[in-house]
């Protein structure tokens, strides 16, 4: 058998796999967060709760409303897109005009609330959900055997993510919204509603959260805390990536999902701290991010 | 009743920013077709009289009424699909937007609008820059660009706050040349200007603001009999 270093060729390309499965994961979750912070000038600390959101949004469609997985890829985006309208129209809205501070702490709170509510509903444990039966399996490549859910939530991810890119940058509604983010007044003054246009960008990025969460259940198991686990990795994705910057989530996404796959190969005590390191370097080198503008 | 009923009335136009009260009661008028100037040191107030008809500035008083109906009591987004563009003095021309981009940016509110070969017709520098980043630009192609966007949207009542501030005057010519144009086509324009020779050029009529008030009206053909008053309105 080839190694690498001492590694069995499958073992790298088996921990490969895995990062490229939690990139993905970060892909989805931090280009929502950076579209978010892009337009509406939020840091969205309550994405990990959508995503846990979309999670349980799909456990209790399948389990009380007997909607399956693929139905739920629907359901649960557009169930966690509906509660983000109530959140930014409700609450969100009036802190656009102040400091950034004030719609981190908000949205925490609404992160702790909403974590909190699921504890005392559905217990800390987390609760299984079935594999769809029509990925059930897995393709042997040969030098590896690859399950073929993991293989979907790899292009399932890219896919959306790929998709949102290029609505915002090649079409005309992306160039509204990037308008938007640089003078929304004057977008405005050209006829366009703009307040709507913010609740309504909201709602499509923490339902792209609720479309992680409900990927992730068959993959992990649904529980209130997959959220908050996930969020501070997401976090130092959107910094390294520069705040703000599409492209830069999901390229930066993926590449930390690999970079940590190989440390747990290479340096396996340092494969937690991995990203956070690597944000720590950019941070000194790049300030504004790797694919940041300075603002 | 009044003999004429005009484009657009002001009428004891009071606006804020914040707690800052800088319009005390603007009252002016545009007819349909006209090309009216405001006239005025800087700090004057003209460029927050056209963010107020707009609805930019939000806090506001008197009247202010567009084809005989009351528009300050619209939303802001509404304003523009009444068919009244806006050239802001700042240009406006957006950095992560190409220039086709800009150029396809506000919507079409009324039909009308000029097609893109007449936009390359009027602004020949804009042709081939598709691609470019809109602030790429020289200033005066963004000048242009500016105003063609607004042309594209089929607004026939064009906001157009100092086109040619900091532009070299061949620049000028070429945009007084444009807004010639426009007033052919039948255009009804508010043109905020500090180059006197140029808002002569092409204006019916010209008022001046001090302070957030309208202190002077001046025909145009009795412009140049007038400069000593205007010069010192101006304080030239
Ligand atoms: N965004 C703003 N906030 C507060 N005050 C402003 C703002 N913009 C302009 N002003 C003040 O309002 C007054 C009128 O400004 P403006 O309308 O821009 O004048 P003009 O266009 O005639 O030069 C000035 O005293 C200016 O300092
Ligand atoms: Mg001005």
């Amino acid at each position: 058998m080839t190694e690498i270093f001492g590694v069995p060729f499958a073992v790298l390309l088996g921990q490969l796999l895995l990062g490229l499965i939690n990139g993905s994961f970060y892909a989805l979750l931090s280009l929502g967060l950076a579209i978010i912070f892009g337009m509406l000038n939020v840091i969205n600390f309550a994405h990990g709760a959508f995503y846990m959101l979309g999670g349980f949004a799909a456990l209790v469609a399948f389990n009380t409303l007997g909607i399956g997985y693929w139905p739920s890829l629907i359901v649960a985006p557009l169930a966690v897109g509906l509660i983000g309208v109530v959140v930014e129209k409700l609450l969100l809205r009036h802190l656009y005009k102040m400091d950034h501070l004030y719609s981190l702490l908000l949205t925490f709170g609404v992160a702790l609330m909403l974590e909190g509510l699921f504890r005392h509903l559905f217990g800390s444990a987390g609760k299984p959900y079935p594999l769809p039966e029509a990925l059930s399996g897995g393709i042997n490549l040969g030098f590896m055997f690859l399950p073929a859910y993991r293989a979907w939530v790899i292009v399932a991810s890219l896919g959306v993510c790929l998709v949102t890119w290029y609505a915002i940058e090649r079409t005309r509604l992306g160039a509204y919204l990037r308008a938007a983010t640089e003078n929304p007044s004057l977008v405005q003054a050209f006829g366009i509603n703009v307040p709507v246009m913010l609740t309504l960008t909201y709602a499509f990025c923490v339902g792209l959260a609720g479309f992680a969460g409900a990927l992730a259940a068959p993959l992990y198991q649904v529980s209130p805390g997959m959220g908050s686990n996930l969020i501070i990795i997401v976090f130092a994705v959107v910094v390294i990536g520069g705040m703000g910057s599409i492209i830069g989530a999901v390229v930066t996404g993926l590449s930390l999902g690999l970079i940590e796959g190989l440390t747990k190969v290479f340096v396996p005590s340092a494969s937690a701290i991995a990203v956070f390191l690597v944000m720590v370097a950019v941070l000194l080198l790049r300030p504004s991010g790797l694919f940041g503008r300075e603002r | 009743m009044r003999e004429q009923q005009h484009l657009l009335e002001v009428s004891n136009l009071n606006g804020w920013y914040g707690e800052s009260h800088v319009l005390h009661g603007m009252t002016f008028n545009v007819g349909a077709g006209e090309i009216v100037t405001l006239l005025g040191r800087n700090g004057a107030g003209k460029t927050t009289t056209l963010r107020a008809i707009m609805g930019v500035v939000r806090k506001r008083r008197g009247a202010i009424t567009y084809k005989g109906s009351d528009i300050i009591s619209l939303p802001q987004h509404k304003v523009p699909w009444l068919g009244i563009g806006y050239v802001p003095e700042e240009r406006g021309i957006f950095a992560t937007l190409n220039v086709l981009e800009n150029l396809m940016l506000p919507p079409v509110t009324q039909s009308g609008g000029m097609g893109i070969d007449d936009i390359y017709q009027l602004f020949p520098n804009l042709r081939g820059r598709d691609q470019t980043p809109g602030t790429r630009l020289s200033g005066g192609e963004q000048q242009m660009l500016a105003i063609a966007r607004i042309l594209r949207t089929g607004a026939d009542f064009i906001l157009l706050d100092e086109p040619t501030e900091g532009l070299a005057p061949v620049i000028v010519e070429e945009i007084a040349a444009s807004l010639q144009v426009l007033k052919q086509r039948g255009l009804t324009i508010v043109l905020v200007e500090q180059n006197l020779r140029f808002a002569a050029s092409i204006a019916d009529r010209h008022y001046v603001v001090e302070q957030g008030v309208v202190v002077d009206e001046i025909a145009n053909e009795v412009l140049p009999a007038s400069m000593d008053r205007l010069n010192s309105y101006l304080g030239v």
